[in-house]
């Protein structure tokens, strides 16, 4: 079926469209989410959400809030498919993923519904190239059932001070143990690889500390290989808040600011490795 | 230290701390003296005034992961902590970085004996000192995976380093690079004439980039080849010592001029710029300059100037010296450092054997 360069008029019907002139404001945070193939996009009144799991342990989400987008509209209550990321991604990078100052690729996202793929139209310097992604059946996806109301411990960090730790982590360790705790060592990563154990302590009265709130000592064990990815999230944000609940599931919520200022959020939830010990210290 | 061997001993002693590794083929081995003036605080510990001080060693490893980036390290870190725990059977290694962060390493290490080659400076007939910078501008010169080099004297008191080219190596596939260095480049020469050694640059090359970040001068002790050769640092609060074995000279013996038998050519004259002229006008005619350059010599071909025969052609090409395999010297003539035992640390080496006396120090008990 061909297919005309030009985006479809605005007369027609479509599920989702939306008006992006930088694509990059779309392209940089589904980058840090990217750790499987696919995705599952969910499109409401709010915004966009793309969200990515794995082993059923963990879920990582991308919220593109409606105000970003130079035009957003969703004519359904809610739109949902699952679409590759990897090939997504391709399609937003088309152009380039060096970023020159001045030069960008506009959007248009367009989406008829169910069954139908998803359509790209991205323009740089006159040159336009349009893409079709085909879409599927939407996963069921893992609720954590995370609210702030069965929090017990939380932490907001500068970004700064985590970057390189996440980036120099250990892998020979299985897992990275967290340790928040009213008392010393207040909040601590660790690891336990093959040259030995390795405690990263932040303490509360750190300048990196934008808040803290740890009402419990809490010890728990995530596996590295899953949490390794999030490293994308934090190296693009300024801020992250680390928070557990009573079961140990761990909230890591990333506040990103894109290149126009705006604000943009990934959050990453993880399940504790199954054998949940004290850990050395 | 990582450019020697995989493991790092550790000895903390009364006069310091000292940092040591050997390869595998015990023909290197090097040793970081930092003195307790060197550290903050220095306790080298022990259960009581006679208790021998404890020593390990750790995988290399483990300890470059933690001071992986010099330059982030410089930025954030500003105290390092070391412990060693014997009974816990731990090396703490706590960084203490800004905003309060802290980073602790617990590493797991072997109880080992003392590492120590037994050399000994004042034996050697020979001793070179230079900025490191003038050798590391040396050293650029020759590629980068080449394993062993010639150090030799001239006439006029030039000094000369040259790759060194194995006997069975091809002529047509061996490229030969030779530098000379006056006098004056040095800080100071006390070699004997003719004299000249053969050792691996490749682990020389690591304590150069050492020397020349830290703008220490560097001195080479050396004597016959064979016997070891002594590359040492010295510095207020930190001695550093580098021990190569060097390629033993048995073939020069039987056989005249040796295939790098430096002492036999003549050096060039101080007008290079003339010499280099000459020299490849040498190159392209048959008859060569009744004084100048020499020739490069190839093993098997006596090394008169005058050699007109169409190999020397293959100057020329750019191929590499085949292939030696870098990190290991591995030529069967080097010899193994002399490794004395555990007990006797300054006992002089045996000057007329040689026997190799590189005893496994793991090995004892």
């Amino acid at each position: 079926m061909p297919f005309s360069a030009q985006p479809p008029a605005s007369g027609e019907r479509y599920a989702l469209s939306a008006s992006l002139d930088n694509a990059r404001h779309l392209s940089s945070l589904l980058r840090a989410v990217h750790f499987q193939d696919h995705a599952t996009c969910f499109a409401t009144a709010s915004g966009l959400r793309v969200t990515v799991e794995d082993a059923k342990c963990i879920q990582a989400n991308a919220f593109i809030q409606a105000e970003i987008f130079q035009e957003f509209s969703v004519q359904e209550e809610s739109v949902v498919f699952r679409v590759s990321l990897s090939v997504l991604l391709d399609c937003l990078t088309i152009f380039g993923t060096s970023s020159l100052p001045g030069t960008s690729t506009a959007l248009r996202m367009c989406y008829r519904g169910y069954g139908y793929p998803l359509m790209l139209f991205l323009e740089e310097g006159g040159v336009v190239t349009v893409c079709k992604i085909n879409t599927q059946e939407p996963d069921e996806l893992l609720d954590f059932d995370f609210c702030s109301t069965k929090v017990i411990n939380k932490i907001i960090l500068q970004s700064e001070g985590l970057r390189e730790a996440f980036a120099e982590l250990d892998m020979t360790s299985e897992v990275l143990q967290i340790t928040m705790s009213p008392d010393k060592p207040y909040f601590r990563l660790s690891t336990f690889g093959n040259a030995g154990s390795a405690h990263l302590d932040y303490p509360r009265d750190s300048d990196l500390m934008e808040a803290f709130h740890c009402t419990q000592t809490q010890t728990n064990r995530y596996k590295i290989s899953l949490l390794k990815p999030s490293t994308k999230a934090l190296a693009l944000s300024c801020k992250v808040s680390i928070r557990t609940d009573a079961q140990g599931f761990l909230s890591l919520q990333y506040m990103i600011r894109n290149e126009d200022g705006q604000i943009c959020f990934v959050e990453y939830y993880c399940c504790p490795d199954e054998d949940v010990t004290e850990g050395e210290l | 230290l990582s450019r020697i061997g995989d493991e790092l001993y550790l000895e903390p002693t009364e006069s310091g701390l000292s940092l040591r590794a050997v390869n595998s083929s015990r023909s290197a081995f090097a040793s970081f003296l930092f003195a307790p003036l060197f550290f903050q605080l220095y306790e080298p510990g022990g259960a009581g005034p006679d208790a021998e001080l404890f020593r390990c060693k750790v995988h290399m490893k483990s300890l470059l992961g933690i001071f992986r980036s010099l330059p982030s390290l410089e930025k954030s870190v500003g105290k390092c902590l070391i412990l060693l725990k014997p009974r816990a059977s731990r090396l703490v290694l706590q960084l203490h970085c800004k905003y309060g962060v802290t980073k602790t390493h617990n590493l797991t290490f072997q109880e080992c004996e003392r590492l120590q080659a037994v050399f000994d400076t004042q034996r050697c007939a020979s001793r070179l000192c230079a900025p490191a910078r003038v050798l590391a501008e040396a050293v650029v010169h020759f590629p980068p995976m080449l394993a062993e080099v010639t150090l030799g004297t001239g006439p006029g008191g030039k000094i000369s380093l040259r790759n060194y080219v194995e006997d069975e190596a091809e002529p047509s596939k061996t490229m030969v690079t030779e530098l000379w260095l006056a006098e004056d480049e040095f800080q100071s020469v006390a070699v004997a004439p003719g004299s000249h050694i053969t050792f691996c640059l490749k682990e020389f090359r690591g304590l150069l980039s050492f020397a020349e970040a830290s703008n220490l001068p560097l001195t080479i002790h050396f004597d016959e080849p064979g016997r070891p050769m002594i590359f040492t640092l010295d510095d207020t609060v930190l001695e550093v010592h580098l021990v190569l074995a060097t390629l033993s000279d048995l073939e020069s013996n039987s056989q005249s001029p040796s295939t790098n038998g430096v002492s036999h050519l003549p050096a060039p004259s101080d007008n290079f710029a003339d010499d280099l002229e000459s020299y490849m006008a040498a190159m392209e005619t048959s008859e060569g300059p009744s004084e100048g350059p020499p020739s490069p010599t190839f093993p098997l071909r006596t090394p008169r100037p005058a050699e007109s025969e169409p190999e020397e052609e293959r100057e020329e090409e750019e191929e590499e010296e085949e292939g030696a395999v870098p990190g290991t010297p591995p030529h069967k003539k080097f010899r193994s450092l002399f490794f004395g035992s555990v007990m006797t640390p300054g006992r002089p080496s045996p000057a007329t054997t040689q026997e190799v006396l590189a005893e496994d120090s793991d090995g004892e008990s």
